[in-house]
């Protein structure tokens, strides 16, 4: 296997370390922060504390430079992300986060990649109204950020229902178990009173320093590979047999992360290491979970996701180590197959009859516009209290469990205000994702849910004329390196460099089982649309029988394929 | 000790001989006293004016007493230019504020003179609120030996002009003193009615005081640099001119950086900026052209007799943008329009009518005129300046000063109006260009001057300008007291003027302490006062330990509000009775410790 080339943890813990260990169970000092009314922002500690809690502060850029003349302080706001594991709400969530989206955030709420909400505009003095009214929806926001385990995935899986529900009760049991044990959250936004009694607080799977960095897990029902599974730091693969779910293959060591110019960081996609009984599925959890907690590297944060725990220790040694911690074997993986990773959009009968619609929300974002009121409308769907939510990894929504009786009151909501299903669009724009980037997200380096629209526009023009225009092709923009959209798996991948500057990526596999590579670093919109036109011209041409573009290019030497991370950059 | 000679200090050979052997028999406590005083008496007016006085009574009979009741300094200003005048004639002038002065002293004046405005709705301006409330109690004296006349100052589009001046004027009758002048009441554009009632003044006073030939002092006042004034604006450079109010704002507030090299004009934290403002082009175009008149006609635009063409005159000499009664009756002999007429014939309607509109208004709604461009337009009033609290202070800003400028405008009778002077920093002056100014002192708002003292700061909306000076002019001082800010306006992310500077002056330690009150970010409105409230034991250990007390800002509500709110705080916080605390406030007041600029 390619061996160590990554870096070894040398040096100094990060200082981050110390903000978790004298944080007291991650409280620091947010309670005073958050009573200070004289700055909108709370001091850089907290802030990282802060993510812990779900949220992140966040300033709106556009407006920096002209506040800055103003003798105001940055238009400081905060986002919170709610801990939903599965992606799945009930129609009160829904209208609770439609309420505080116009209460106190910017109007809009924006669908995770990871399938959760995420609201964004909270003014400082508004967090703890916001997180209490979440509280009384049965949500919460614990460990939706931060170095922990964030919020699992798993599949909408919309037609085999029973199977669904089960691998969804699994999802949500690891989210629990790996939950953060401290009160922290509910002594300073829900009022509870303080641990006083001279008990030391203990965070038994944790302890005091929390994971060197963030870490995620998702749960895939092929053939579906939805979630990306093979982008988790921890992946679940479901497997069945005579339709009920049997167990799981163990997926470890995926990320889409990078840094641009250090080749020490690399997107990489997890390997099956085995075979778990469904039972046994939580203890994997936990005990992968440990691992990295234990040697992971806390130096540098750069290098400190799991992945490069994987490639360092090498995926024997994990295997073996999880062996030892949990004191029994994995099983040899089962077979499994992916076919896709995208969304199936409309209605579809699920085994037990009951229905189920997906929507097609461009990049997440649900608001009101002049012409389109799909705010107002997924509310008006909420309204009629049928149902559950499902937020799917592609940031679109599945109306799921809804009887025949029910289904014209859905189809008239849907009616009157023009919902899309995502058909009239063209394929590649129903398999598109875009981050949030510009204007709040503070690491962005170019724009990405406000461009990646108009852009596709000018490709579908290509796409008309050489009649690509239902081929589904997975296109996906980040703002940074750091890959919320999961770029890296897009069949074209855009990854901001500078204003108006993107990477150009190509080569993923349609069904997330391969990394892209750079294709042209660096390019304007203008060279993103010359690079891209020769490339889609030939695709139409030459295409075989249901050959994927990302496949293509690679049978057409455009690009090489990338089979391990570790050769990401060469 | 450093040994004083003849080398390193002022004195002679005798005086540094004296001075060594007295202070070597001094101990420290004696020699912080002394310098104290010395500083005190070369400081204070008052007891360098008692030195004088001392001296001049042997060459006069009869002495003049000048009390001004002062808002924004222009009585103030006139009283001190009066006192001059006559000191200049030998005559003996005590120039004293309201405040300042012992009422008891009353019935033993011989010739007073009072110069007062009046301010918001008929009130006494704050510094002359003892001396008035006395001159109406019980025991005010009989003054049948006083002869007095009165200059009241006021603006006539408020329904109770010159109120106080009137009032003043019929109870000093009343007390059996002797009106040698009778009362002149001046407008927004006082200088040439003061000067007559000055000229009156003074001409009846020199029948009854003996002339005595000037003294020294005539020739300290004359100086060779240029002296730019109320009368003689200096034109300042626009150096930066930038709205405050982010996006989203409800509001537009300004901020104005003027270029005051050459200008010689000093001012200290406290006072105002005047700038003369232009009518809008617009405005004036639509008036001509409504009247049809010739814009470049020649008028008079002022008793000296200088012409300029009507346009010009209209823009920058005449006040069309506000209406007051005296106006309406002028204009109702200019015209035959009957319900013009009529409308004249009631107080009541003209105030109701002059509200939110302007000449304009007038003439499009009550035409046809007779009367030709010129009797019109000598109908009007001079186009009055516009007085701001200076946002900076000359210590840190060499050369500049700073405005923060709240923008008016508002819909009235169909039409959008904005104000003169904000509407023209904000829509039509740019950096470069020149605006007309003068330094208009404010003695009833300034910083102790001892700088440890510790100082409580109140302000809504443009009305912490000032504190923005003051913090500005205590960074630059060595020792700093402590301070503390209280701030109101709408919206925390908007509106929060300044707001890195304060920021960083309390990360520096030149803001000891900031509470703010954003009325419209919760469902519940708070206001500053509420924040007063919420601190009050707080509050009131600082008043206790000797913290002036400023408030600034909307005198209606605001003003009105933290003004019951610190008579409760001390009421509550010091066991007094609701009297006693008034007392308490009224003390605070008089030893300058509690000082108001409100509007």
């Amino acid at each position: 296997m390619a061996e160590n080339k990554t870096i070894r943890p040398e040096g100094p813990p990060d200082d981050m370390e110390r903000i978790k260990e004298e944080s007291r169970f991650l409280r620091g000092t947010l309670v005073d922060s958050f009573e200070d009314r004289i700055s909108a922002s709370i001091p850089a500690d907290d802030t990282k504390l802060l993510k812990f809690h779900g949220s992140y502060m966040q300033d709106d850029r556009d407006l920096r430079n002209e506040r800055r003349k103003q003798k105001l302080e940055p238009a400081y706001q905060f986002m919170v992300r709610v801990r939903l594991p599965g992606g799945v709400a009930t129609p009160d969530q829904w209208l609770t986060m439609d309420t505080l989206a116009d209460d106190y955030g910017n109007g809009t709420i924006k669908l995770t990649t990871r399938q959760t909400f995420q609201l964004h505009g909270i003014l400082k003095w508004n967090m703890k109204n916001s997180i209490q009214a979440m509280d009384e929806a049965l949500l919460d926001s614990i460990a939706a950020c931060g170095d922990v385990n964030r919020n699992v995935m798993a599949n909408v899986n919309p037609d085999q229902s029973p199977y669904h529900a089960e691998v969804y009760q699994f999802a949500k049991q690891i989210s629990e178990h790996l939950l953060p044990k401290t009160r922290a959250y509910h002594e300073i936004w829900l009022d509870e009173e303080k641990v006083i009694d001279g008990k030391e607080e203990e965070e038994p799977i944790y302890g005091s320093h929390y994971l060197p960095r963030k870490f995620k897990i998702g749960v895939a029902v092929p053939p579906s590979n939805d979630v990306d599974v093979f982008s988790q730091d921890l992946g679940f693969i479901a497997v069945e047999e005579e339709g009920r779910l049997i167990g799981f293959n163990v997926v470890v060591g995926g990320g889409m992360g990078m840094t641009h110019g250090d080749e020490t960081t690399y997107p990489q996609l997890g390997r099956v290491i085995g075979f778990c009984p469904k039972e046994k599925g939580k203890e994997v959890a936990e005990k992968i979970l440990t691992i990295q907690r234990d040697y992971g590297n806390r130096s540098n944060r750069k290098n400190a996701r799991f992945k490069y725990t994987v490639d360092r220790l090498g995926v024997e040694w994990i295997c073996e180590e999880l062996n030892r911690r949990t004191g029994w074997e994995l099983e040899e993986a089962k077979p499994y197959h992916f076919d896709h990773n995208g969304d199936r959009y409309g209605w579809l009968k699920g085994e037990d009859g009951d229905w189920h619609h997906t929507f097609f929300i461009q990049n997440g974002r649900i608001k009101d516009e002049d012409t389109y009121l799909l705010k107002e409308g997924m509310r008006k769907i909420a309204e009629l209290g049928l149902g559950e939510f499902r937020l799917t990894p592609n940031q679109n929504v599945t109306l799921s469990k809804i009887k025949d009786e029910n289904k014209p009151e859905i189809e008239a909501v849907i009616e009157e205000y023009g919902l899309s299903d995502g058909k009239q669009n063209s394929a590649l724009r129903r398999n598109s994702m875009a981050c949030v980037a510009m204007p709040t997200c503070g690491l962005a380096m170019a724009e990405s849910e406000r461009y990646l629209p108009s852009l596709i526009d000018q490709i579908e023009e290509v796409l008309d004329e050489v009649g690509l225009r239902n081929e589904e092709i997975i296109i996906r923009m980040s703002g940074c390196p750091n890959g919320c959209s999961r770029p890296a798996l897009g069949e074209i991948g855009f990854i901001g460099k500078a204003p108006g500057k993107y990477n150009l990526y190509l080569g993923a596999g349609f069904a997330g089982d391969r990394l892209n590579k750079l294709y042209r670093e660096n390019i304007s919109e203008r060279e993103i649309l010359q690079e891209l036109k020769p490339l889609l011209v030939h695709y139409a041409k030459q295409r075989e029988d249901h050959e994927r573009f990302g496949d293509f290019v690679i049978r057409k030497g455009y690009i090489r394929p990338v089979t391990s991370g570790q050769d990401f950059h060469s | 000790m450093l040994n004083l000679d003849v080398k390193n200090s002022p004195f002679d050979q005798e005086q540094t001989e004296q001075l060594n052997r007295l202070l070597l028999t001094m101990d420290e406590r004696q020699k912080i006293w002394l310098s104290g005083y010395l500083a005190a008496v070369q400081t204070s007016p008052s007891l360098a004016a008692k030195n004088h006085q001392g001296e001049e009574k042997a060459v006069s009979s009869r002495q003049v007493t000048l009390l001004y009741g002062s808002h924004t300094g222009n009585c103030q200003a006139l009283a001190e230019e009066y006192g001059a005048k006559l000191k200049e004639k030998g005559m003996v002038a005590n120039v004293l504020d309201m405040d300042e002065y012992k009422p008891k002293n009353l019935k033993n004046e011989q010739d007073l003179l009072i110069l007062t405005s009046t301010h918001g709705d008929g009130d006494p301006p704050d510094n002359a609120l003892s001396f008035y409330e006395f001159l109406f109690s019980k025991r005010a004296p009989k003054l049948d030996g006083t002869k007095y006349s009165v200059l009241a100052l006021g603006d006539s589009s408020y329904e109770f002009f010159c109120q106080t001046g009137k009032e003043i004027d019929e109870r000093l009758n009343e007390l059996g003193a002797e009106r040698i002048h009778p009362r002149v009441d001046c407008d927004l554009d006082y200088e040439e009615d003061a000067e007559s009632w000055w000229n009156g003044v003074l001409h009846t006073l020199g029948d009854t005081h003996e002339q005595v030939s000037p003294t020294v002092e005539k020739v300290t006042s004359v100086t060779d640099r240029p002296i730019y004034s109320k009368k003689n604006p200096f034109q300042a450079e626009v150096l930066e001119n930038i709205n405050l109010s982010g996006r989203g704002s409800n509001k537009e507030t300004r901020h104005l950086e003027l270029d005051l090299e050459g200008a010689n004009l000093a001012y200290e934290p406290g006072d105002s900026l005047g700038i003369y403002p232009k009518n809008e082009d617009t405005l004036v175009d639509e008036l001509v052209e409504e009247m049809g008149w010739d814009p470049d006609l020649s008028v008079i635009v002022n008793k000296d007799g200088e012409v300029r063409a009507l346009r010009e005159a209209l823009t920058s000499h005449y006040e069309i943008t506000a209406l007051t009664i005296p106006l309406l009756e002028k204009l109702a002999t200019l015209t035959e329009n009957k319900e013009f007429k009529q409308l004249v014939t009631s107080r009541d309607k003209m105030n109701a009518y002059v509200y939110g509109r302007d000449l304009l208004d007038v003439v499009r709604d009550y035409g046809p005129w007779k009367a030709g461009a010129e009797a019109f337009v000598s109908s009007l009033r001079k186009i009055p300046a516009r007085l701001y609290s200076i946002a900076s202070s000359l210590k840190a800003n060499p050369d500049e000063v700073h405005l923060t400028i709240g923008t008016v405008r508002y819909d009235s009778n169909g039409r959008k109006r904005t104000g003169v002077c904000s509407g023209q920093c904000a829509e039509r002056t740019e950096v470069g260009d020149q605006l007309s100014v003068f330094v208009q002192k404010n003695n009833n708002f300034k910083l102790p001057e001892d700088p440890s003292i510790p100082i409580i700061m109140i302000g809504a909306g443009t009305g912490v300008a000032p504190y923005r000076s003051f913090l500005e002019e205590r960074e630059e001082s060595e020792r700093q007291g402590r301070s503390w800010l209280f701030f109101g306006e709408q919206h925390f992310v908007t509106d929060f003027l300044y707001q890195v500077e304060w920021q960083r002056w309390l990360k520096d330690g030149v803001l000891t302490k900031m509470d703010v009150a954003f009325s419209r970010d919760t469902s519940e409105k708070v206001y500053v006062q509420h924040r007063l409230l919420e601190n009050q034991k707080e509050f009131y250990q600082w008043l206790a330990s000797g913290a002036y007390v400023y408030v600034c800002g909307d005198e209606k509500y605001m003003a009105k509000d933290v003004h019951n709110t610190i008579l409760e705080i001390i009421k509550e916080e010091g066991n007094y009775t609701g009297e006693e605390a008034e007392e308490y406030l009224k003390e605070l007041r008089k030893a300058k410790r509690y000082q108001r600029d409100v509007y």
